[in-house]
């Protein structure tokens, strides 16, 4: 009973400790944001500033490369989707034996290096003269983004009532009606889904973008180019804006979650 | 196929295929076969190719089997990547049993919520924050010598890099392992509990074997995500630590030699294609558990 004691604690102090690795780095590169130093660090302490967020609102560079991680993600996700989607349900038709092939190479994007991927995307596109930019970076994303879709929304296909859709065609509905109507309402949660992790999947690749880009920036790419050539705390104020972003989406949910929790206790009552 | 035609009738189906077609032939596989053919062929200037000097040739692969030091740096990245991977299994495991079967089931998804937060954080702005860290003026140093300690050097030596591709990628091995540990029936590790199975046996002979799947999604994961890791070593690496990465880039931007870096990225490639077959051969799992 001692030992199991001790590991009740042991185990506590090791989450603890966990959270801590993961969450103390964020903490420092954030709060050196607000060091009144050119190398950005939290010790030692020059004074408070917010002269580096000034920096990053003039900084034009920034701002077009922000604009095109927008740009860049929206395109993924236009492409993402319904690729992801529609190798989803073809997949799901398939019998045992191509079924496993076509699921393997639909998958081996997401195991593949992304320099492998930005690589093989420039060459493609080499030989039929594209020339190297943000139209490759989109399309190299989607080979692996597209992927993840198609997962979600096979799970979401698992849990899909085929006698639905030969109710409708028995009482006449249209083959797009039946789409419309009774597919992919039951695929939308998989859908959204799929969109919001494509979309920030794209806005944090760098390897596929690095290969693919030619000159235009994307936000990592000029992060990276930053650290490379005269680290400023600017980035670090980029870094906080971003991390302020995630923490206040991530309270908005959890306490949309709890109160869809309350409501659900309330209604069992 | 019949069954889709029936379903979404015939236009619907070709548009099923058309866009399955496109991704898994335009962007998939054709560009991959294309990387394999470059990497065939000589660096010519544009004026030269199809001309006599283009034919193919194991030449490019010949510059690397005959670089020591590209060799020893390719093997460098081989060892660390997997000492990654299996730092990553370790901390991992406990965490993820934890969360799944000890801690309060309504508590859970906030630890994860807090947990996930880096996530959303770029990959490139992890490893920055430990540039700031680890720097010999840093805060970590600092802390040493607030101690008593001597402050240590951590960027330098293949250091600050383990560190970083571990804080990097730690949540891709979490995660599965957490979902293929939920999914075990908590009624055997009572079970086996009752039947006086030590803490040791029950993990051993329960908890893991059932866990199988994730732990191999989350080492393919980590590995893959390690060894074609681009922006850790270029943020925390040292003089005396390159990455297979960094060699492939500079022949894709230094050198403009492409046909080289096809080769190289080539290698890259096949290397990630042994480690999931090893792995899918040692734990005994397919494809199909691996990526889900």
């Amino acid at each position: 009973m001692n030992s199991n004691r001790f590991g009740h604690y042991a185990i506590r102090i090791y989450v603890v400790i966990f959270l801590a690795f993961m969450l103390l780095p964020l903490i420092v590169m954030a709060g050196a944001a607000f060091n009144d130093t050119r190398f950005p660090s939290i010790y030692p302490w020059f004074g408070f500033t917010t002269r580096w967020f000034q920096e990053l609102w003039a900084d034009g560079r920034m701002w077009n490369a922000a604009k095109n991680t927008v740009f860049v993600a929206i395109a993924v996700v236009a492409f993402s989707v319904p690729i992801g989607t529609a190798g989803a349900i073809l997949l799901n038709s398939l019998q045992a034996r191509s079924r496993s092939i076509i699921y393997g190479i639909m998958v081996a994007p997401i195991l593949t290096p992304g320099a492998v991927i930005g690589i093989s995307t420039l060459l493609f596109w080499y030989k039929f003269n594209v020339p190297a930019g943000l139209h490759l970076s989109v399309l190299g994303q989607v080979s692996y983004i597209a992927a993840y879709v198609m997962l979600l929304v096979l799970a979401r296909l698992q849990s899909f009532d085929a006698g639905l859709e030969e109710a409708a065609l028995d009482l006449g509905a249209s083959h797009a009606q039946v789409v419309r109507r009774i597919l992919l309402p039951h695929l939308y949660p998989a859908i959204g889904a799929g969109a919001l992790i494509g979309f920030f999947q794209s806005a944090e690749n760098y390897n596929v973008t690095l290969f693919t880009r030619g000159n235009s920036d994307t936000l990592t790419v000029y992060v990276g180019s930053k650290i490379r050539s005269g680290i400023t705390p600017t980035i670090n104020a980029l870094a906080f804006l971003l991390i302020a972003a995630t923490v206040i989406g991530l309270i908005i949910y959890e306490i949309r979650r709890r109160r869809a929790d309350a409501a659900a206790k309330l209604a069992d009552e | 196929m019949s069954e889709l035609i029936r379903r979404y009738g015939s236009s619907l189906t070709w548009i099923f295929i058309a866009f399955t077609a496109f991704w898994l032939l335009v962007l998939v596989l054709i560009p991959n076969f294309v990387l394999f053919e470059f990497s065939f062929k000589p660096y010519l200037p544009v004026d030269q190719l199809g001309g006599p000097k283009d034919f193919y040739s194991l030449n490019n692969y010949w510059t690397f089997f005959t670089s020591p030091i590209h060799i020893r740096i390719f093997f460098q990245t081989v060892l660390y990547s997997s000492a990654v991977t299996f730092v990553c299994l370790m901390l991992s495991y406990p965490l993820a049993y934890f969360l799944a079967k000890v801690v309060d089931p309504k508590s859970a998804p906030s630890i994860f919520l807090l947990l996930i937060i880096p996530l959303w954080v770029s990959e490139i702005l992890r490893s920055f924050a430990w540039f700031i860290i680890l720097a010999y003026n840093g805060p970590l140093n600092a802390m040493l010598q607030g101690i008593g300690l001597e402050p240590v050097r951590w960027i330098s030596g293949f250091n600050a890099v383990i560190i970083g591709l571990i804080y990097s990628y730690l949540l891709f091995m979490l995660l599965p392992i957490y979902n293929a540990i939920s999914s075990l029936d908590t009624n055997q590790i009572e079970a086996s509990e009752d039947l006086g199975a030590s803490l040791w046996r029950t993990h051993w002979r329960v908890v893991i074997p059932h866990s199988k799947p994730g732990i191999a999604s989350g080492c393919v994961m980590v590995f893959m995500l390690c060894a074609g890791s681009v922006i850790v070593p270029s943020t925390l690496a040292s003089p005396s630590s390159r990455w297979f990465t960094e060699i492939i880039q500079q022949w894709m931007f230094e050198g403009l030699d492409w046909n080289t870096g096809a080769a190289y990225a080539f290698l890259l490639l096949t290397l990630c294609i042994i480690f999931v077959s090893l792995v899918m051969r040692l734990l005994n799992v397919r494809l199909v558990d691996i990526a889900k």
